[in-house]
């Protein structure tokens, strides 16, 4: 596989990738950044696993806004097939242009010219492929664990050559490989052939330091003292049995959803009626709701 | 390039060597990316290696930590054989939940003895081997399964063949050509039409495609079940191999994930790979924490495309009521149909009398009497059996 030629724009070496995330407002520890910078010098897709909610498909948009490059995304669901995800003929005007040529007399040589360019409508997979004005896209391909097992071995070709083959039109390949970012739920298990073809990173949950420096750039308007009790609540109730733990997305809902009801300091009671908006599973709720979340509450207070 | 960046190269080959030993995944292909990645980090800072390593030879997070201490041990200190040793020593001591933590290194320590055949003296060696023995914290047993018979090899063929009724096959998003389908193909058409010369003909149509539903086993293993698990485990090996998503557990005090070790293709060496792995052989049962392991760590892993689970047990549980309640009514939830074989029902004056099984029954969609499976092709029948009378079993014991 030939390494991607080094274009003027993608960022010189490790620390440079860390400054780039951080300007796009993505906090993002030494060891993703290093794992981008090698995508994007490489020329490798990214494969992103990790619970909900902590930010892999937001590395992809961030990547596409700070390099001003396009995003395309794919958004899998199973049953996602080569029509919805690459190409697609479109039928239509096929069949009108088999009208037009009847009616001009010259139906002979149509088979030759049905299948052009000009009849095939872009999807997502083979537009990343194309040409674009602000350089290659970024393609994210976002809960390929949702997709089934025929797609992921579709995107095989496409992921290590960055090519489609098109039965009727041949192989179309790109001049540039897009960045690509592929992100998994782990709902089911990505196959190894897939993996194979990526640099892993695992996006784990952030440390408290970090999570409260997401928080504050994300959610600007609490306090700092909440800030830190919140960051520390909720890496509390992570190390809490729970069916699902909540993310950093949940830790930034919180934090909103505290700075519209003018929280100055967390209690018991607002803990009680702001529960819903860090776990979603009525088990976990009953199981922390009351007694339990008071609890914990003291600790990080007494902790503070 | 110079001799120092060859000697880096000629390490980085050892080491990727070392973890392919150690059970990674580690083709030439991943080597060369290895050494790529590092040109392009550089070297200069210890963690840019680190990370840049990590990202191209390790795909799953399960393996971080084996990686995490081969780096920390081969980069340190290239003399490994000895510095494996001074770390192994004191474990010795630990406790056993310690000691548990550093089982990889086990493996490694295998590994890396294999790629260095550095002559050891005999002291050494006993050291070794009392490792071996290090983490049996509870009563835990081996066990030998017997090979294959070719009468059970003529059984295992007969039932891939047949179909298993009592799990349907569900229907997927994907279309195949069908000549009575109820969607226009058009793309096939199209081709058609073409070949037709442009003349419109009639157009091609397709239905959706069906596959076999995924399937989850979990199977009892504790003492009062012994005599059903080796049946249970062909049986499992035998679907792992018919269709690829199969996911089988076993538990007895604790629940163990053996779906990529029965996927052998020898069933033979499948089963050996098991018993090796599974630590808590025909020993006690703890099937609210089992049942809770899963559903915490497995259950939207491998039951979220709409899976069936079977469940082999005998539902003798001592744990509180409660939670066991609890733990099958989450599992009910999270599957499309959970089957229940239980080897009790073979007595028929059987009455669901014990706590464990009371609770369990209003959780299952099907109650099936395992009364012999100590064959598999008795195993195999059962699955077929008629939805509906099992059906009525399950309202029947519901009102005893």
């Amino acid at each position: 596989m030939a390494e991607r030629s080094d274009r003027k724009d993608l960022p010189g070496d490790v620390s440079a990738t860390q400054a780039l995330l951080t300007a796009g407002d993505y906090i993002a520890g030494r060891d993703l950044a290093t794992v981008v910078y090698l995508a994007l010098h490489m020329g490798r897709p990214i494969l992103l696993e990790g619970e909900a909610g902590v930010g892999k498909t937001e590395i992809a948009k961030v990547l596409a806004a700070t390099l001003g490059r396009d995003l395309i995304r794919l958004q899998c669901f199973e049953g996602l097939d080569l029509s919805s995800a690459a190409y697609e003929w479109n039928y239509p005007r096929q069949m009108v242009a088999i009208r037009i040529a009847e009616a001009e007399g010259s139906g002979g040589d149509i088979g030759k010219n049905l299948y052009g360019r000009e009849f095939l409508t872009e999807r997502p997979l083979l537009s990343a492929l194309e040409e674009h004005a602000n350089g290659p896209p970024v393609l994210l391909i976002d809960e390929i664990d949702r997709a089934d097992e025929p797609f992921e071995a579709f995107l095989l070709e496409i992921l290590s050559d960055f090519q489609i083959s098109i039965p009727e039109l041949g192989t179309i390949k790109s001049k540039e490989p897009p960045v690509v970012v592929i992100t998994s739920n782990r709902t089911r298990e990505v196959h190894d052939a897939l993996r194979r073809r990526c640099l892993y990173h695992w996006v784990d949950y952030p440390t408290q330091e970090t999570e409260s420096r997401i928080v504050a750039l994300k959610a600007p308007d609490i306090a700092e003292d909440l800030r830190n009790q919140l960051v520390a609540f909720i890496h509390k109730l992570r190390d809490q049995d729970l069916f699902k733990r909540p993310g950093v997305a949940e830790a930034i809902d919180w934090a909103n959803a505290l700075a519209q009801l003018d929280v100055v300091t967390l209690t018991p009671d607002v803990l009680n009626d702001t529960l819903g908006s860090l776990l979603k599973y009525q088990d976990d709720i009953a199981k922390l709701q009351g007694s339990e979340a008071a609890r914990l509450l003291a600790e990080i207070q007494a902790a503070a | 390039m110079s001799a120092d960046s060859g000697r880096l190269a000629a390490n980085i080959l050892m080491f990727c060597r070392t973890l392919r030993n150690a059970g990674l995944a580690v083709g030439p292909g991943r080597v060369i990316e290895a050494m790529a990645a590092v040109r392009r980090a550089g070297i200069e800072r210890r963690d840019d290696f680190y990370w840049a390593l990590r990202a191209v030879l390790v795909n799953d997070p399960a393996q971080f930590r084996l990686f995490d201490q081969a780096f920390h041990i081969y980069f340190r200190n290239p003399r490994l054989l000895e510095r494996m040793m001074s770390l192994l020593l004191p474990t010795l001591e630990q406790d056993a939940a310690k000691s548990e933590k550093e089982a990889p290194v086990r493996r490694l320590l295998e590994a890396m003895a294999a790629n260095n055949d550095i002559g050891e003296d005999e002291s050494a060696r006993i050291e070794i081997d009392q490792s071996a023995s290090w983490s049996r914290r509870e009563v835990l047993r081996h066990r030998d399964f017997e090979d294959m018979s070719l009468e059970e090899q003529g059984q295992a063929i007969r039932l891939m063949r047949s179909e298993m009724l009592a799990i349907a096959d569900v229907a997927t998003r994907r279309f195949r050509p069908h000549p009575f389908g109820h969607r226009y193909d058009l793309r096939r058409s199209m081709r058609l039409i073409l070949r037709n010369n442009g003349q419109p003909i009639e157009l091609a149509r397709k239905s959706r495609r069906r596959r076999p539903s995924p399937l989850t086993l979990i199977c009892d293993i504790s003492g009062s079940m012994s005599r059903y698990s080796r049946a249970f485990l062909f049986f499992a090996h035998l679907m792992s191999m018919r269709h690829h998503e199969v996911h089988t557990f076993v538990f007895g005090t604790r629940l163990t994930n053996i779906t990529r070790r029965i996927a052998n293709r020898d069933v033979d060496k499948a089963l050996t790979a098991v018993s090796q792995e599974v630590k808590d052989w025909d020993g006690g049962t703890r099937i609210a924490e089992c049942l809770e392991r899963f559903n915490v760590d497995w259950s939207r892993r491998v039951l979220a495309q709409n899976a069936v689970v079977i469940l082999l047990s005998d539902g003798l549980e001592r744990d509180s009521k409660a939670d066991l309640d609890f733990q099958m009514q989450r599992l009910h939830r999270s599957c499309r149909s959970l089957i229940w074989l239980n080897p009790m029902l073979r007595y028929p004056e059987f009455a669901p009398r014990a706590m464990g099984i009371r609770t369990m029954l209003p959780h299952v969609d099907l109650f099936l009497p395992a009364h012999n499976i100590d064959s598999l092709s008795q195993l195999g029948r059962l699955l077929q059996q008629d939805r509906q009378r099992a059906q009525r079993q399950v309202e029947k014991y519901r009102a005893a």
